[in-house]
């Protein structure tokens, strides 16, 4: 069955809440859109699924003082990791030992990259030379939380959060933790959107992942974060379940750097790891929440694996990174709470843009919302460096 | 031609950093990816920055590349036909 | 539940520590703000075509992790598992540079490639096209001690049998300095030079003639001076261990005003062996992987090089090492390694 999800926190492009993001999803409204909040050459090049909200909007909205030195990336994880407290009625950390394990790629670069040239000089930019680190937004919100134990953060690229939610059930599963909260975050930046552009995998466009005239990602922001409780806590506080984490699998692609190979051999790894963990059969799973970046590279090559996994009964599948953008490290934690919601809702969530099979596989993803009786969800999330990563959730 | 030739050997050395070579083991035909000078997909990336930068020549589709980079013969023809700079 | 042993380990530092028969027998004094590793002959481990890309990191953590494997014989690890808290910083601050000096034109994208902290496992995996679990943890001074945690639980669990763990860290050009401008403001900062290294471990469940046994490893992201000793002893409670039996504790001085955790737990044991490594090192947030060499030299050896005492007589037969690690009073590590 695994271990039991009790709450759950996000703000992305399209909702500020859980709530928001769900009602967004159910009328089937994307996020993505122009870029607002960073200044870059590329701004007319590109569409992102951005928060919006500034810091200062942010800073207010946690009681944060005036100044402090949190990144981007911290405040919307704060955001993410306090709704999830929230959700799951946990007001002291303290009670029962509890983890916190986030995960980054940007970590603090937001703030390096707009205050490195003047470190030397001015002296109000100087706290952002110590929250460069990807260790610094987790370390400033496990503290906000009063997480004092075991507290960590995975960095593998976009496979980072779930990554990190897996870690957690393990952990759990294995006696060192009674609770976790896990997942990601990440906020735009000057780096990245300039780092994908070197790719040539950005797309100008919104984007149409699976469609056979994709023409690349759309960056996104967001945070968000499950708790995960054993069942001794379950029952002892009497908590409602979200759902449960029953699979997860974690593989290498060991073929490139940043490109998946022809056959989605890492992706088909870790999604076989995760089925089995579960102990399901692939003509179990009803619903797949696709990595789906919409670049030519990694949508064919996740289609080949989902081919080799699923054969001729490809369950309903779609790519919610239409919505929200590719949100890099903190995807498989915003991904990982639409699995939960399409569980809660009995819904599955469209493939917003997309028009055209693939040629090389014919495969069709959902075009709109399906009301359907769903107990089993796939979630996948691959990274550069051939880090793939599949987490599977089941109906409470 | 022969100096624009030249002049691409020396940039793909020093720009992909390949520290091995000298302008005297790239033949103008060998190929230079695959079994050839061994380039992959990121320095094709690394030499359209290049075919921009120094020729003023954009490619959208990196799949474009493919083609282009077969080899010094080739880039050599494809750059003095398009060039702008 | 199953052992877990370390059963070899490599590394990388500012000394001479790499493929080396001796244990640290010439050691130079670090001085300065900072500190380069001595960097191995890396023709006989990383092809050309691939040395073109690495930085320093890249470099260093895969020579280690190839010479950890080629001492267990192992093409094929269960999982590589690796820690690093700035990660590929030198790549970081190349495509940094680049996008600023050059307003986001003409940039080239293998600086970018580069700089994911997973670049380190993942050319591990690609060069021994391991499809094995793959991990890397960034968590300041504990993240070594995440990725050897994380081998232990897949280890303890029996979902491996050889996990490949490694820790390591890259000077940068950059930050580096702004880190140690403000270090040196302040007349209680740490006074070793900031360094960089590359540590890696094969940790294992078989049990072989060159194994050191893993007891237990502990983390914590917060701990108060006033707790510091409480956490000891329930550390060592747990492991059903008197004080009397630790034969010596390493910790990860670096002569700031924090040291002072290490004051007090060297306190509640009686004329302790004291060890310290950060002076031969440098100090970096997987610094504590060079403490963990030096343990495993010490016991599988039982040789104490003098340049690692920093206080106390030494014991002639070395059973158990506690070591100890923390960073600014934050991310303490507790290791206990048993021979």
């Amino acid at each position: 069955m695994g271990v039991a999800i009790t709450g759950m926190g996000i703000i992305s492009a399209i909702g500020h809440s859980v709530e928001e993001n769900k009602t967004s999803l159910l009328a089937s409204k994307s996020g993505i859109g122009n870029l607002r909040h960073i200044l870059t050459n590329h701004s007319q090049a590109i569409k992102v699924g951005e928060v919006l909200l500034s810091n200062a909007e942010l800073t207010r909205q946690l009681h944060l003082p005036e100044i402090h030195n949190y990144t981007r990336t911290g405040l919307l994880g704060l955001v993410a990791a306090t709704a999830a407290l929230e959700n799951s009625n946990i007001s002291d950390c303290s009670t029962y030992r509890t983890g916190f394990i986030s995960s980054t790629t940007v970590g603090g670069m937001d703030m390096t990259e707009q205050y490195i040239k003047q470190f030397a000089t001015d002296v109000t930019t100087q706290k952002y030379i110590a929250t460069h680190h990807a260790g610094d937004s987790t370390q400033k919100i496990a503290d906000t939380l009063g997480i004092n134990g075991l507290v960590t953060t995975i960095s593998t690229a976009c496979s980072s959060a779930a990554n990190a939610i897996m870690l957690g059930e393990r952990l759990i599963k294995a006696g060192k933790l009674d609770r976790v909260v896990v997942g990601g975050t990440d906020s735009l930046s000057k780096f990245t959107i300039n780092g994908f552009k070197t790719l040539m995998i950005q797309s100008d466009a919104l984007c149409a992942p699976f469609d056979a005239h994709r023409k690349g990602l759309n960056l996104g922001e967001a945070a968000a974060y499950l708790v995960l409780e054993s069942d001794t806590v379950v029952q002892k506080e009497k908590k409602d379940v979200l759902a449960y984490l029953s699979g997860y699998g974690n593989a290498n692609d060991a073929f490139h750097q940043t490109a998946s190979s022809d056959n989605g051999e890492g992706a088909f790894l870790a999604m076989q790891k995760a089925l089995e963990i579960a102990n399901l059969n692939p003509d179990q799973i009803d619903y797949i929440n696709a990595h789906g970046t919409a670049t030519p590279n990694n949508d064919l090559s996740e289609s080949i694996a989902l081919k080799r996994v699923f054969g001729d009964q490809m369950p309903d599948f779609s790519s919610t990174k239409s919505f929200t953008g590719h949100t890099l490290a903190a995807a498989g934690a915003i991904e990982a709470v639409f699995s939960i919601l399409a569980l809660q809702e009995q819904y599955l969530f469209p493939n917003l843009n997309f028009n055209t099979p693939m040629p090389e596989t014919g495969l069709k993803p959902i075009t709109s919302g399906i009301k359907k009786e769903i107990r089993h969800v796939l979630s996948n999330s691959f990274g550069f460096g051939g880090n793939c990563s599949t987490l599977i959730f089941s109906k409470a | 031609m022969a100096e624009l030739r030249q002049e691409l050997k020396e940039k793909i050395i020093e720009q992909l950093n390949l520290e091995e070579f000298s302008v005297a083991d790239i033949a103008d035909d060998d190929a230079l990816f695959g079994d050839g000078l061994g380039l992959d997909s990121i320095d094709a990336l690394e030499l359209i920055v290049m075919l921009d930068k120094d020729y003023g020549i954009q490619l959208t589709d990196p799949k474009e590349g493919k083609e282009i980079f077969k080899s010094i013969a080739v880039l050599a023809d494809y750059i003095t036909e398009n060039r702008s700079k | 539940m199953k052992k877990v042993y370390l059963n070899t380990a490599v590394n990388i530092s500012a000394q001479d520590t790499f493929d080396q028969e001796g244990f640290l027998n010439e050691t130079k004094e670090l001085s300065g703000k900072t500190i380069t590793a001595n960097y191995p002959n890396y023709k006989h481990y990383i092809t050309p075509a691939n040395l073109r890309r690495m930085a320093e990191a890249v470099k260093m953590g895969v020579t280690a992790a190839t010479q950890a494997l080629k001492n267990m014989a192992i093409t094929q690890p269960d999982a590589i598992i690796t820690g690093t808290g700035m990660g590929c910083i030198d790549d970081t601050e190349k495509f940094l540079n680049a996008i600023i000096s050059n307003s986001e034109q003409f940039l080239t994208p293998t600086s970018f490639i580069q700089s994911t902290h997973n670049t380190v496992g993942a050319q591990i995996a690609l060069n021994l096209k391991c499809k094995a679990y793959n991990n890397t943890y960034s968590q300041a001074s504990v993240s070594f001690e995440w990725a050897l945690m994380d081998a232990q639980v897949l280890l303890q669990q029996g979902e491996a049998e050889n996990v490949l763990v490694g820790g390591y860290e890259e000077l940068g050009k950059e930050i580096v300095t702004y880190r140690r401008m403000m270090e040196d403001a302040d007349s209680l900062g740490i006074q070793v030079p900031f360094g960089e290294g590359a540590t890696f471990f094969i940790v294992s469940s078989e049990k072989t003639e060159n194994s050191i046994e893993l007891m237990d490893i502990e983390v914590w992201s917060k701990i108060s001076t006033t707790s510091i000793q409480d956490n000891i002893m329930r550390f060592l409670e747990k492991n059903t261990l008197q004080l009397s039996e630790i034969d010596a504790l390493i910790v990860g001085r670096n002569g700031d005003v924090f040291d002072h955790y290490y004051n007090l737990t060297a306190d509640l044991f009686e004329n302790i062996t004291q060890l310290h490594y950060k002076h031969l090192s440098g100090e970096f947030y997987t610094a504590s992987s060079f403490g963990l060499w030096t343990a495993y030299e010490i016991l599988s050896r039982q040789e104490i090089p003098k340049a690692l005492i920093f206080k106390g007589e030494t014991k002639s037969n070395k059973h158990t090492i506690l070591l100890y690690n923390q960073f600014k009073g934050r991310d303490h590590s507790f290791i206990l390694l048993k021979r």
